[in-house]
């Protein structure tokens, strides 16, 4: 079977990203799953028991500090010399924004076209996307080269598949074009051990409804009382009451959680594109008449204020 | 230092949007065409250096004939006596149905011409929302690329930028030229002034065809479109489902509700 390149996110608190076991679930369908780990001395060895867990046949350990040292290029320079080499059946990267970035220029490199942001991706190599604020499915195919793509997180659901990956050191040689942006600095400032906003099973979404930056305490609380991610309105984070990095929607992050909240959001269609294609959602809002009862499939009507506290009550009182 | 400003014409994300029927791509036609709202920010973020530092603006846009109203909004932004100097729209009939790759071609080459110090876009369009071009352009260019900026400083040819990332944000830095892609967050584009409006009206704006650039027509388009949508459908829309309203028991319904869906 034709190997199927995987290219391996994962971050320093919680090792593999979850976006990148479904990555090596829908590869298994499509072939012989090759996971490529980039990043600094030590990385395979943190990685490998997932990536084995759900399935890596092989992987690609290429490990060098001018990896993490400058931005994408390496990534993309290195993944290319593999798909040149190994000639395999598809690349498949995370829908992440250095996901997206490595790919495209993959696909500069290779002179071979790109999906981004796709949600399956058929043996036949035809991607599902969905466009325009979740409004239109989308079918679509690369017709130059092969299947390359980003998968939206939270597409499938992962499926372990134990294998024992053989692991092959990939040399780094990295040119001058590689090495132009530096990266000095990685700051986290994601708080507390909440999940990450686009991998999160729950997301608990707050809007210019809950009034002030301590108001947001509340929608922590219930994110926290349910394990889920906090997100944010647009209109939440401009007026100040939440960090930009949790914005859900149109000019933010698109999550596709089990289970969406939203308190004290209108619904608006620039928001809703953000989070339109959850399973369940779910609203608190005072206003009888906001769009946001359009989509929610079960809602009360009622200030979050009263609303909410009762919930983490009666929440705590069930665990 | 001069700078040219990416700006892309986009059916506006608030009303409705559709693809077309007969040849799938995106209806530009009978939707509401608006400025890219990320471009806006990389707008205000050209004035803003010119202000402090002096320059040189350049708008580049490929897009379609009615491309023209986007680039006189481009021309009419401004920052107190600051303005753009010029556009250049590359429009070409053979360009339509072009993909991100083909896209990424044409830019580079009117870029080639352009000789920009920094060439400044949003870091995702609204429309295809691909967020690859930045780095597509870098790569064919080969010069750095800085993405995802809520900060840039400029110190003589250095180039520091803040990039939002998934946990927080990375300092990444590298020498001009470059391309700097932005957020939203990086600063607040003012208002259109009457001066602004009224200097937008003298600005040149040249048109570049694909001949003029030396691109193929065989190279973009459909004919040279390395990916395409095969088919494409409404989803039907969500419907709202029970609603209650608070009587002082809102909180305990919501989480039997979330009980019987086997979240709690
Ligand atoms: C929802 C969606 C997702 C997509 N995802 C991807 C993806 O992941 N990767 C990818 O590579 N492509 C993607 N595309 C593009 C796709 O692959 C096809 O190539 C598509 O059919 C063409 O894009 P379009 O609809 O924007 O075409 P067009 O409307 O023809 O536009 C393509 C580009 O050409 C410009 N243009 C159009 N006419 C002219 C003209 N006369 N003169 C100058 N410029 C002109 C437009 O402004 C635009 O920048 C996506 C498109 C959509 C709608
Ligand atoms: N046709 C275009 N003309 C000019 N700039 C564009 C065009 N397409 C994309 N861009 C620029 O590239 C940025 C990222 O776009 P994208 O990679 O398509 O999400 C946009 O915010 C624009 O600044």
């Amino acid at each position: 079977m034709a190997e199927v390149l995987i290219v391996v996110e994962a971050t320093r608190e919680f090792g593999v990203k979850k976006v990148t076991l479904e990555l090596l679930t829908l590869a298994r369908q499509l072939g012989s799953p090759s996971a490529v780990v980039l990043g600094g001395p030590g990385a395979v060895e943190r990685l490998s028991d997932k990536l084995a867990e759900y399935g890596a046949e092989k992987i690609y350990a290429a490990e060098s500090e001018e990896i993490d040292g400058y931005l994408v290029a390496p990534k993309a320079t290195v993944v290319a010399e593999l798909v040149k080499r190994v000639q395999p059946a598809a690349v498949l990267l995370a829908a992440s924004q250095e996901g997206k970035e490595i790919a495209g220029r993959l696909a500069v490199k290779l002179d071979n076209g790109v999906l981004s942001d796709i949600v399956d991706l058929a043996a036949d190599g035809t991607a599902t996307q969905v466009a325009f604020a979740g409004s239109t499915i989308v079918k679509s195919k690369v017709t130059r080269g092969l299947p390359l793509a980003t998968l939206r997180p939270n597409s499938l659901a992962p499926a372990p598949a134990p294998a024992t990956p053989a692991v092959e050191q990939v040399e780094v040689q990295l040119g001058a074009a590689d090495k132009l942006t530096r990266v000095v600095e990685r700051v986290a400032e994601q708080k507390g051990a909440r999940p990450e906003l686009t991998e999160a099973s729950v997301v608990v979404s707050g809007g210019r409804g809950v009034g002030s930056a301590d108001g947001f305490k509340l929608v922590e609380d219930l994110a926290d009382a349910l394990g889920g991610a906090v997100g944010a309105s647009r209109a939440a984070v401009d007026a100040g009451y939440y960090p930009h990095q949790f914005q859900v929607g149109q000019t933010g992050k698109t999550v596709t959680p089990q289970l969406y909240i939203a308190l004290g959001i209108s619904g608006a269609i620039q928001h809703r594109a953000g989070m339109q294609t959850s399973k369940t959602i779910v609203a608190v809002n005072k206003a009888d008449d906001a769009p946001i009862w359009e989509l929610a499939d079960f809602g009360v009507v009622g200030k979050l204020e009263e609303v909410v506290p009762q919930a983490i009550e009666e929440i705590r009182k069930r665990k | 230092m001069n700078i040219v400003v990416l700006v892309k014409q986009v059916p506006d994300s608030g009303s409705e949007r559709s693809l077309r029927t007969d040849d799938n791509t995106v209806d530009r036609e009978s939707a509401n065409n608006v400025i890219n709202e990320m471009d806006e920010y990389a707008i205000e973020e050209a004035l803003k250096i010119k202000e402090a530092s002096g320059g040189d603006i350049t708008i580049l846009t490929m897009g379609p004939d009615k491309a023209t109203d986007t680039i006189r909004k481009a021309l009419s932004m401004s920052r107190g006596s600051v303005f753009i100097d010029r556009a250049v729209h590359v429009v070409d009939p053979a360009l339509h149905g072009s993909c991100a790759v083909a896209t990424s071609k044409v830019l580079a080459a009117a870029l080639g011409t352009l000789n920009a110090d920094l060439v400044l876009c949003g870091a995702e369009s609204t429309d295809g929302r691909v967020q690859v071009l930045p780095h597509m352009l870098a790569e064919r260019l080969g010069i750095a690329a800085l993405t995802g900026a809520r900060k840039l400083t400029i110190d003589g040819g250095t180039l520091t930028v803040e990039r939002q990332t998934e946990e927080g944000y990375e300092v990444i830095t590298a020498s001009t030229p470059a391309v700097v892609s932005v957020w939203d967050t990086i600063n607040e584009p003012g208002y259109p002034s009457f001066k602004g409006i009224m200097a937008a009206k003298k600005k040149p704006v040249q048109t570049l065809s694909l001949a003029d650039l030396g691109v193929a027509a065989g190279d973009v388009g459909f004919d040279g479109a390395t990916s395409a949508v095969v088919e494409h459908a409404k989803r039907p829309p969500r419907t709202g489902g029970t609603r209650i309203t608070n009587e002082g028991e809102g909180g305990v319904k919501l989480v039997e509700f979330l009980a019987s869906e086997k979240f709690v």
